[in-house]
């Protein structure tokens, strides 16, 4: 593992993203969405900051995981990602360097959501926490899926169903029954769970167990994917 | 330790169906060396087998002293590579893609202005590769083939698809390599390019070498006729035997005022390659 090459493709992402507007509105919109919403719309017996952990469960749902599938899966189909190969960089080296990137992204979004809630202290740490536990799980599948997909293509019709699961049953378990009980056993339905009560309870045994069970799925099919792409 | 390319015996297949077939050639350092045949001869397998993308299925193959189905970083970092595909960052400009690998090889920070220059792009360094003509997309490649100074180049085709003032400058940026003393393995399907660079070439057809060679000596070997032709002013050609008779033509012909040019029939390596597989190269 080499810094320096893993630092080059860091700076390379940061560079062609302000280029590249699909993936540059991943990270933009929810944050902005967000600050929007949060002063515009107040409604009786609407809780403060109603949207924040709402657009948080979802941005934590999708930009990670749409951007990190489309990057990897363009740079196989421009064959971009052969040529680093070719000049020695490998392929976990090119892996950290994107996925940095993308997590560095994320948290600056992460930021947004954060001073909107206003959370502060022990709220504010969990929130961080929690976040970051989530992009680096969205990151993870987003990885599997490009490592998967053969041209940007293939790993959008694979990563829009995907993200819309993650990102939305959380969203629709406050209105039905058996889609919470569902969204229970999903890491971003945990994190929706526990984002509603930040700073009350800490974390129960039950949102560890299923982001680990989970974590330990999504490396399973990243590991898988990973072999198959033929990256390692 | 040799400092070439080395390879003996390789064959590939690709699910039983037989792509190479006993290839055998010795590339010495410092050697422009062309690998010639129409398309699908075998010709990018080749050098994705050298350069450790694919493994040979019989054989064995070194570059650099070291067998390519384990070559390691040391390796990787002596030689630089121009795909049939060409592997740009489109959004960027030319300057930031070659400011990335200089990044990986761990080069000084002079070193995309340097290749820039030597391709003729500086004055294009700011321009998003989208923007770019074929040409100029083509010099770029193989100025970030040669950002990190290799000791072995290979060219996958480098002019195909350019125009003929855009091959002349891929050419001359060829011919400098021989200056630096870097081995230069090339691929194409033009004949032309192949007599003007290379020291050696191979012409390689349905898997196999089927001659091997300087390109003028190849095509002096096949100088069957061996006779020399005038070109007259009235618009005629005659042929004359490379012998004393047809010494004393060629002079009164001369004397007489009537020659416009004389060549040999020495047949160039088209007609060779036709002589050889009974098959036109296009
Ligand atoms: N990965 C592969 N799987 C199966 N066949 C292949 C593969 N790569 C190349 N071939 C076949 O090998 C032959 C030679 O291909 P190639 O080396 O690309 O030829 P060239 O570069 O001389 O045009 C072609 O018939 C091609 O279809
Ligand atoms: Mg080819």
């Amino acid at each position: 593992m080499d810094g320096r090459k893993i630092s080059a493709i860091f700076k390379k992402q940061l560079k062609d993203t302000m280029k590249n507007k699909t993936v540059l509105i991943q990270f933009i919109m929810f944050p902005l969405l967000v600050v929007i919403m949060d002063h515009s719309i107040k409604m009786e017996h609407m809780e403060e900051h109603f949207f924040v952990p709402l657009f948080a469960t979802m941005y934590m749902g999708m930009a990670p995981l749409t951007s990190m599938a489309s990057i990897l899966a363009e740079e196989k189909e421009k064959n971009t990602l052969r040529v680093l190969f070719l000049s020695n960089v490998k392929p976990m080296e090119y892996l950290i360097g994107i996925g940095s990137y993308i997590l560095l992204a994320c948290m600056l979004g992460t930021g947004v959501f954060a001073v909107t809630g206003e959370y502060k202290g022990r709220e504010l740490l969990e929130f961080l926490f929690i976040m970051l536990a989530g992009i680096l799980i969205s990151t993870l599948i987003g990885a599997a899926i490009g490592a998967w997909s053969k041209n940007e293509m293939s790993a959008t019709s694979i990563s829009v169903p995907v993200m819309m699961i993650f990102s939305f049953l959380p969203m629709i378990a406050m209105f039905n029954n058996t889609v919470k009980n569902i969204s229970r056993l999903l890491w971003s339905g945990q994190i929706n769970r526990f984002l509603n009560q930040l700073g009350t309870a800490g974390m129960d045994m039950e949102t560890v167990c299923v982001l680990l069970a989970n974590g330990a799925i999504v490396l399973f099919l990243f590991g898988m994917a990973y072999k198959k792409s033929g990256l390692a | 330790m040799n400092n070439g390319i080395h390879m003996k015996n390789i064959v590939k297949e690709f699910g039983g169906h037989r792509i190479l077939n006993g290839i055998e050639i010795k590339i010495e350092k410092g050697e422009i060396f062309g690998l010639l045949g129409p398309s699908g001869a075998g010709k990018t397998t080749l050098i994705k087998i050298l350069t450790g993308q694919l493994t040979q299925t019989e054989g064995e193959a070194e570059l650099l002293g070291t067998d390519t189905r384990r070559l390691t970083d040391r390796e990787y970092s002596r030689i630089g590579m121009m795909l049939d595909n060409t592997g740009l960052y489109e959004r960027l400009n030319c300057y930031d893609n070659l400011l990335l690998f200089a990044r990986i090889y761990g080069l000084s920070g002079d070193k995309p202005q340097e290749a820039l220059k030597m391709v003729g792009l500086w004055e294009a360094k700011g321009q998003t590769v989208q923007k770019l003509s074929k040409g100029m997309k083509q010099r770029l490649v193989l100025a970030r083939a040669m950002i990190n100074g290799p000791d072995i180049l290979f060219l996958d085709e480098p002019t195909s698809g350019l125009d003929p003032a855009n091959a002349r400058g891929i050419h001359r940026l060829i011919q400098k390599q021989r200056e630096k003393g870097t081995t230069v393995f090339l691929t194409t399907h033009n004949m032309e390019e192949a007599e003007k660079l290379c020291d050696n070439i191979a012409l390689l057809c349905e898997g196999s070498i089927v001659e091997y060679g300087n390109p003028g000596e190849i095509c002096r070997r096949y100088n069957h006729q061996n006779k020399i032709c005038l070109s007259l002013k009235n618009g005629k050609q005659i042929l004359l035997e490379n012998d004393s008779n047809g010494a004393w033509q060629v002079y009164n012909c001369l004397k007489e005022g009537l020659v416009e040019a004389i060549h040999s029939t020495e047949p160039n390596l088209e007609t060779v390659f036709m002589e050889l597989t009974g098959r036109s190269f296009e």
